[in-house]
């Protein structure tokens, strides 16, 4: 029996200890679509765009220590795609935080609101991937 | 000066570990996402493992941070201080879930995945941009 989960926990663990470095170094949330959100609007422009820059950097990186990039297999069609996007950018602004703010973030803190976004966003889209499979797309 | 520079390379180092991390848990792919919130379907667990070593890192995280004045690089800590549990957070977080069932794609990874140049996570990061000033703008109408 082998554990095939290890990738995904040591991958989550380096998502919790970049948390950590900017909440202990800088003092924020690393809180993407809080982030993106500020970045949008040019509020502490050099820091936001410094941590989006690292980011996109990210999966170059995996290349050069893995040998390939990762994979990212996108099965929606374009006009699901951009509906999505425009779901997941309002929304986030509206719930103020995403799957990192609300997810990570949130429930390390044993926040309750965060608690209650998550709950809210993890039924959602349960709810939203379990009619897409029923409805046959 | 000095300290908007370290703070910026503090960013930028933040975000890398992050993007190497979501490279690594596999959540930079949509069909994994989806994967795990097809509970009732072919359930694949590892966002799980994923959401569960990034929470309790950070909990090491939040330990430290309360035994610091300050942080770093910086004089204050600037946390979000609402504690309400209102409709807009509820309805907002259940938009934001509907649009991550449909894609697979949460803010992170899409910003992340943009390196590998796909056309579809471009087509929806320039539509979250959208989606982020849209709701900004009525938001401010409605203040004003």
């Amino acid at each position: 029996m082998t554990f095939p989960y290890w990738p995904s926990l040591l991958g989550g663990m380096l998502i919790g200890l970049s948390a950590a470095m900017l909440l202990l170094l800088n003092g924020r949330i690393a809180g993407v679509s809080g982030i993106a959100g500020r970045l949008v609007q040019g509020a502490q422009l050099s820091a936001n765009a410094a941590f989006v820059i690292g980011l996109v950097m990210g999966p170059p990186i995996y290349l050069v220590l893995f040998g390939h990039w990762p994979a990212v297999t996108i099965t929606a069609s374009m006009p699901t795609i951009v509906i999505a996007g425009l779901l997941v950018g309002f929304g986030t602004r509206m719930g103020s935080g995403c799957t990192s703010g609300h997810g990570v973030l949130g429930l390390a803190g044993f926040s309750r609101r965060s608690m209650a976004a998550v709950a809210a966003f993890l039924l959602a889209g349960i709810l939203t991937v379990t009619s897409m499979r029923m409805a046959g797309l | 000066m000095t300290n908007r520079i370290s703070q910026g390379a503090a960013a930028l180092g933040a975000g890398a570990v992050f993007g190497i991390g979501l490279s690594l848990s596999g959540m930079l792919d949509p069909a994994r996402v989806q994967g795990f919130l097809d509970v009732f379907g072919a359930w694949d667990p590892s966002l799980a493992f994923v959401l569960g070593g990034a929470v309790a890192v950070a909990m090491i995280g939040m330990t430290l941070k309360r035994r610091m004045a300050r942080p770093v690089l910086d004089t204050v800590f600037h946390l979000p201080i609402a504690t309400k549990i209102d409709a807009r957070l509820v309805i907002g977080s259940a938009m934001f879930g509907v649009g991550w069932g449909l894609a697979g794609l949460c803010p992170g990874p899409a910003l992340s995945a943009l390196s590998l140049s796909l056309m579809p996570v471009v087509a929806f990061v320039v539509a979250m941009v959208i989606g982020m000033v849209v709701h900004d703008r009525l938001a401010q109408g409605r203040s004003a």
